[in-house]
């Protein structure tokens, strides 16, 4: 049992997708949240929907570029299947064209590449809070 | 046609990447056009772009820079497929942010990576390639862009 759990609090559960191998391990090692679990990692969004069903997350970090499935498509596809899904987009795409698509289609929040673990801690708060 | 003062978004993009990811500056140095081919280094991560612009992004760096990076993110794997990993998603941030000048029609794909392979620069009506030479620490290594 978690810390958070063993004090009643309510512990997230975490989905990190990304085709970056050291980008999940970035996502992963910066997160210092006691109420978050990290239930799985995928790196396309094929993968991320296949863990989704078998972990049933309650965060899910979003790259956009991916092979297979980019993150856009994934992330409507994740809403469909758990509308109260909280996602958060973490991608190198600058343009606010991509920022709304992906909030029209679910997303909660938007983090460009490359960030400091400081804006990615903040970020991960605004989308537990 | 590639403009000289469109490089200005790669080179700013090339900046924030070692300001933010590296948590060290690089020194960019003045872009210049290439003619002939371009001499790389042994990982090079390639971005293809298509939409309103076609071409592709380069980023070519050596080893022993890659590794130091990877200390610098606090990874410990020195990996041949760490490597490739790692020029890869630098290609993708910068050329990924280009999109906030570029616009969503600066469609990026997915990132390859050449092995000390020559680069194969495309040659297509319109295309300019430009070399930003990046310096950091006391490795160097180039972003290449070729766009029309």
């Amino acid at each position: 049992m978690s810390a958070a759990e063993s004090i009643g609090r309510r512990q997230f559960r975490l989905l990190i997708v990304d085709d970056s191998n050291i980008m999940r391990r970035r996502i992963e090692r910066s997160q210092r949240f006691e109420e978050l679990a990290v239930v799985g990692t995928a790196g396309d969004g094929l993968e991320a929907l296949e863990l989704a069903r078998r972990t049933d997350p309650d965060l899910v970090t979003m790259d956009l570029t991916m092979p297979q499935m980019d993150g856009i498509e994934c992330i409507s596809r994740l809403i469909a299947m758990k509308p109260s899904l909280r996602i958060l987009v973490i991608s190198a795409l600058s343009d606010k064209a991509t920022a709304v698509q992906a909030m029209e289609q679910g997303a909660n929040g938007f983090l460009h590449k490359p960030f400091t673990d400081r804006q990615l801690n903040d970020a991960i708060a605004e989308l537990i809070s | 046609m590639l403009r000289e003062e469109e490089l200005k978004t790669f080179v700013d993009g090339t900046t924030r990447y070692f300001e933010v990811a590296a948590q060290q500056p690089a020194t960019i140095g003045s872009p210049y056009l290439l003619e002939g081919d371009v001499t790389v280094h042994d990982y090079t991560g390639v971005i293809s772009i298509s939409g309103k612009r076609e071409g592709v992004v380069y980023f070519t760096a050596p080893r022993a820079m890659l590794t130091v990076l990877l200390m610098k993110m606090q990874e410990s794997d020195f990996s041949h497929e760490n490597m490739r990993d790692l020029v890869g998603e630098v290609t993708n941030t910068i050329s990924g942010n280009a999109r906030k000048d570029f616009g969503h029609d600066f469609v990026i794909s997915v990132p390859s990576v050449l092995t000390g392979e020559k680069l194969q620069i495309p040659h297509k009506a319109g295309m300019r390639s430009f070399v930003i030479p990046i310096n950091w620490r006391s490795h160097s290594a180039k972003l290449v862009v070729s766009l029309t």
